[in-house]
């Protein structure tokens, strides 16, 4: 009972839900308070999660089915604070869509309850579980505007596809579990005996489940197409947020109990990482639509972060936790831009309707510009040096054959940012587009944007902020 | 420590491009916003004036050295200045100002953000020139893209876009391979610190495949036949401001680039690929200015040339000798020099007639007098007349060429009859002859600014013509220094 504490966070979220909810439902007209209650929710775990966790040792709960050390408190901080901000900029948009009801914020944190549990999983059935709970609240918020043909298209789909790769990951566990005879990620490790080709199948089936997850090649088919049909504010939530919780996963799950199987795993994992980046560079050239364009090059830098996962070392791990958190801040600028093409309540998301929007709306564009460049590689800007440090990784394990794809399929996928920026700046201008956005969405793409822009003078920060993930 | 001198003349451009960020870009404004911008790049030049007066060149030391940790355990932001970057860093900030007053009469729109993307520009290039980090070197040499991508696509002629994107995707291609060398080389000796590295060398296992890498970006930089094709491309599409950074600078970071790391960290890869270079370099010469004898577009002639006057330059380096390389050196300030003048004076006509095709000129001579002067100063001095500064720098190539490789030298040689053809045909065509086009009635001379941009251009290149040894007395120690590390590590193996 002593160490109850250290699951505070969890506790708290899962209380604040229920009383959420039922407020919600004998409240008529509660969906702002709700709203304003959930972003305090959110604020009030981040700081009980770090608080509580983030300075303990490595500490096992429950029969040692939860783990709490440095990397899962860190990843549950990212978790809220991304989930934060998705909730903070998107009210506007829902409101338009007059979809500002009070499910929103509160499937945002059964997700991210899930996310939280997935993190602080050791054990294959706490990680389901986790995993069931984010996966149910995602398929409902991407059908969120339901009046809508195509996001309705989008949550079946999701569902649909997320419930085969649920199953598999399943069935890969219980072959684990028939060959370890336990479900726990320590027990596993120690009965490990690589000459169980059955294991080995597992692990596969596992993989694919979570490379699903996190939508990665050749896994990847759905992520268009529910990008594209959720509504924005929800595209924007599963660009970001629900990759911390399934690399966090991919972490754990590869080092601690399969670590002495790296030989069998790293293939797979660099197999992934390269088709993600190469697929995602080349699929996102055809493009006309910008969401499915995010999406594409979500799949790409999921590659880059797979990348570091795929070194094998400590090093590899921090630089993908570095690439995830600088990945997470450019998507939170790039939406901030798609959630301010608003003119006459609709919202744009045509290629096209960037077309001149430097003379329009100079310090949009001017934004955007930083941002796309940023995704690009291009120093000095933030988004060359979370490539760096993976790539560095990569190379002192002497993979040079993963970073030279890897590098080439950024210039590839500079084809694409750029395009985007030959619009804006190269193309004539079209209508103006509306001007009042709420105070949080300018605040998130001016802070974004700085961010990026100026991350080059502190470097260190990030750094010695993950240098303390020890996994191996 | 003393004062950052090299570090301002990095932040004092940018600091100017911040401050035209907050200037409200009305059409009064963009007059100031003009002032600001030369103001800041003036400044600059009498820094770097101060900095070669302090300069010492009797040691082939770095000086000005400052070091601060930037990523902790990982990267020292370190910047330094030999005899070898002096020059350029000069160079850069006397071309930039000329740049800033000839905006003038060719920017007619978003004039404020043109400034600031020339100004941020000259910041990432001194950065170059003064990186004595491989990090910190590629960080400044790839992130010059973006304010040259901008220019070229925002204020470029009719095929701007492609001719944008293939500068941009061209450059980015050659430069990837050499992030992975530099960190293979981090990754081999724990440190990307340029002076550590000299002193300590590079296991000779994997020079080969590092210099290829290297050689793979500063190839398509400098540019080498045959990955030359982006450059006509983007000289002849980008604004007139924007092709005179491009050719008296940007190019010039290869050649450098070549210099400080393939001779200086691979001393016995540069020694296998010698011929390589030879070879690219002599098609370069001898192909590229056929191809130039045979353009229409005045910027196009002028682009090739570029590109054959640098296949010279790479000659002279890979010969390894002191008249080679200081003969390079002083054919890449020459070139800066003259090829700004003529994509200047190509831009003076073209402002007037808005035609580059040098079939719309011919019998100029009496209408514009003065233009026709200057103009004619730098056609000889492109291809080398003695008593230009082209003529220093390529005689001294090919001096250093003949103590090397005979046969070489003689084909180089020979394209310099073939630069004098196509230089004096393109002035023939354009100046003299009979006056057919009766438009070019209406044109006037050269107005103050032009006048004055294009003779600050013929007192340096007159000036270094007939008396070319400030430029050799700064240069000289730090290249035999280097030629003596190379020779020293080639022969203890390392």
């Amino acid at each position: 009972m002593e160490n109850l504490q250290l699951v505070l966070p969890e506790i708290f979220l899962s209380l604040s839900i229920m009383f959420l909810l039922i407020l919600g439902v004998f409240k008529k007209n509660s969906s702002r308070l709700v709203q304003s209650l959930s972003l305090a929710v959110l604020i009030v775990t981040a700081v009980i999660t770090f608080n509580e966790t983030i300075g303990i040792n490595e500490t096992k709960l429950f029969n040692n089915s939860i783990i709490i050390d440095y990397l899962s408190s860190l990843m549950k901080i990212i978790t809220l604070l991304a989930a934060f901000l998705v909730l903070i900029i998107s009210s506007n948009y829902l409101k338009t869509f007059q979809i500002f009801k009070i499910e929103y914020p509160i499937l945002i944190l059964s997700s991210v309850l899930g996310m939280m549990v997935m993190i602080n999983s050791n054990d294959l059935i706490v990680f389901y579980m986790g995993l069931e709970l984010q996966s149910l609240a995602l398929y409902v918020l991407a059908t969120f505007n339901r009046d809508e043909i195509k996001s309705s298209e989008a949550g079946l789909k999701y569902f649909v596809l997320s419930a085969l790769s649920s199953g598999l990951l399943l069935y890969g566990c219980s072959l684990i579990y028939g060959f370890t005879g336990s479900t726990n990620f320590n027990v596993i490790a120690d009965q490990l005996n690589s000459n169980e080709y059955a294991l080995t199948f597992g692990i596969v089936f596992i993989l694919v489940g979570l490379a699903f997850k996190i939508s990665a090649v050749p896994f990847h088919m759905w992520a268009p197409d529910v990008y594209e049909g959720s509504p924005t504010s929800v595209t924007l939530f599963f660009t970001m947020v629900p990759k911390i919780a399934a690399l966090t996963v991919f972490i754990r799950f590869l080092y601690v109990p399969f670590l002495n199987l790296i030989d069998q795993w790293q293939m797979i994992l660099i197999f992934l990482s390269i088709a993600s980046m190469l697929f995602g560079a080349i699929a996102a050239i055809g493009q006309t639509n910008l969401k499915r364009l995010v999406a594409y090059s979500s799949i790409g830098h999921v590659g880059y972060a797979l990348a570091g996962v795929a070194a094998g070392t400590n090093d590899g791990i921090q630089s993908s936790v570095i690439y995830i958190t600088i990945y997470i801040l450019m998507n939170l600028g790039l939406f901030s831009c798609l959630l301010m093409l608003k003119r006459d309540n609709n919202y744009y998301e045509k290629i096209d309707d960037l077309s001149g929007l430097s003379k329009n709306h100079p310090m949009l564009a001017l934004s955007l510009l930083i941002i796309l460049f940023s995704l690009a590689g291009i120093p000095p800007l933030a988004g060359f040096f979370a490539k760096f440090y993976v790539f560095k990784a990569v190379i002192e394990q002497s993979m040079y054959f993963l970073a030279i794809v890897g590098l080439l399929s950024t210039v590839v996928a500079a084809f694409y940012y750029l395009r985007l920026i030959k619009i804006m700046y190269f193309d004539e201008q079209k209508e103006k587009y509306d001007t009042d956005h709420g105070f949080w969405l300018k605040f998130s793409l001016t802070a974004s944007t700085l961010l990026i822009l100026i991350y080059f003078i502190f470097p260190s920060q990030l750094i010695e902020v993950v240098s303390r993930i020890n996994i191996i | 420590m003393n004062f950052p001198i090299l570090s301002s003349l990095i932040l004092l451009p940018s600091i100017g491009a911040l401050f035209l960020f907050f200037t409200k870009s009305d059409k009064k404004n963009n007059f100031t916003g003009k002032y600001v911008a030369l103001f800041t790049s003036a400044v600059n030049f009498f820094l770097s004036i101060y900095l070669w007066i302090l300069f010492d060149p009797t040691t082939s030391e770095f000086q000005f050295v400052e070091e601060r940790i930037w990523i902790k355990d990982l990267i020292n932001y370190k910047v330094g200045v030999d005899g070898i970057s002096i020059l350029f860093i000069l160079l850069t900030t006397f071309i930039t100002p000329l740049c800033i007053v000839s905006v003038n009469n060719s920017i007619k729109e978003r004039l404020s953000e043109f400034l600031i993307a020339v100004l941020i520009m000259e910041s990432f290039m001194i950065g170059v020139f003064c990186s004595l980090d491989l990090v910190i070197f590629y960080l400044f040499f790839e992130a010059g893209l973006i304010p040259m991508f901008l220019i070229i696509g925002i204020w470029g002629g009719a095929r701007r876009v492609y001719s944008a994107f293939k500068f941009f995707l061209y450059t980015l291609l050659g430069s990837v391979l050499m992030l992975v060398a530099i960190i293979t080389i981090y990754w081999l000796n724990g440190t990307t610190d340029v002076v550590e590295l000299y002193n300590s060398g590079i296991d000779i296992k994997y020079q080969n495949l590092l210099w290829l890498a290297f050689f793979s970006s500063f190839a398509v930089k400098t540019p080498m036949w045959p990955v030359h094709t982006w450059l006509p491309d983007a000289h002849v599409e980008a604004p007139t401001a924007g092709s005179v950074l491009l050719a008296a600078i940007l190019l010039k970071m290869a050649g450098y680039g070549f210099i400080r790391f393939s001779l200086g960290l691979f001393p016995a890869a540069s020694e296998i690929f010698t011929p390589l270079i030879y070879t690219l370099s002599v098609i370069a010469i001898i192909f590229t200015s056929f191809i130039a004898l045979m353009q229409e577009d005045m910027k196009k002639l002028i682009a090739y040339s570029s590109v054959a006057h640098m296949g010279y330059v790479t000659l002279g380096i890979f010969t390894i000798q002191q008249q080679g390389i200081e003969g390079s050196i002083i054919q890449m300030i020459s070139h800066g020099l003259v090829s700004a003048a003529l994509f200047l004076c190509v831009g003076v006509v073209y402002d007037r007639m808005h035609s580059r095709l040098i079939n719309t000129y011919g019998g100029i001579v009496s209408i514009i007098p003065k233009y026709s002067i200057l103009f004619m100063l730098f056609t000889l001095a492109a291809l080398g007349l003695p008593g230009t500064s082209g003529f220093v720098g390529e005689f001294l190539i090919l001096m250093g060429a003949f103590k090397d490789n005979f046969l070489v030298a003689v084909i180089a040689s020979l394209g310099v009859i073939i630069g004098a053809a196509y230089m004096l045909w393109l002035y023939k065509r354009v100046v003299f002859g009979k006056l057919i086009n009766t438009d070019l009635k209406q044109m006037f001379d050269l107005n103050r600014s032009e006048l004055f941009i294009l003779s600050c251009l013929a007192v340096p290149t007159l000036f270094f013509g007939f008396y070319p040894d400030p430029l050799i007395n700064t240069i000289e120690v730090s290249i035999s220094d280097l030629i003596d590390q190379y020779n020293f590590k080639l022969a203890s193996k390392t």
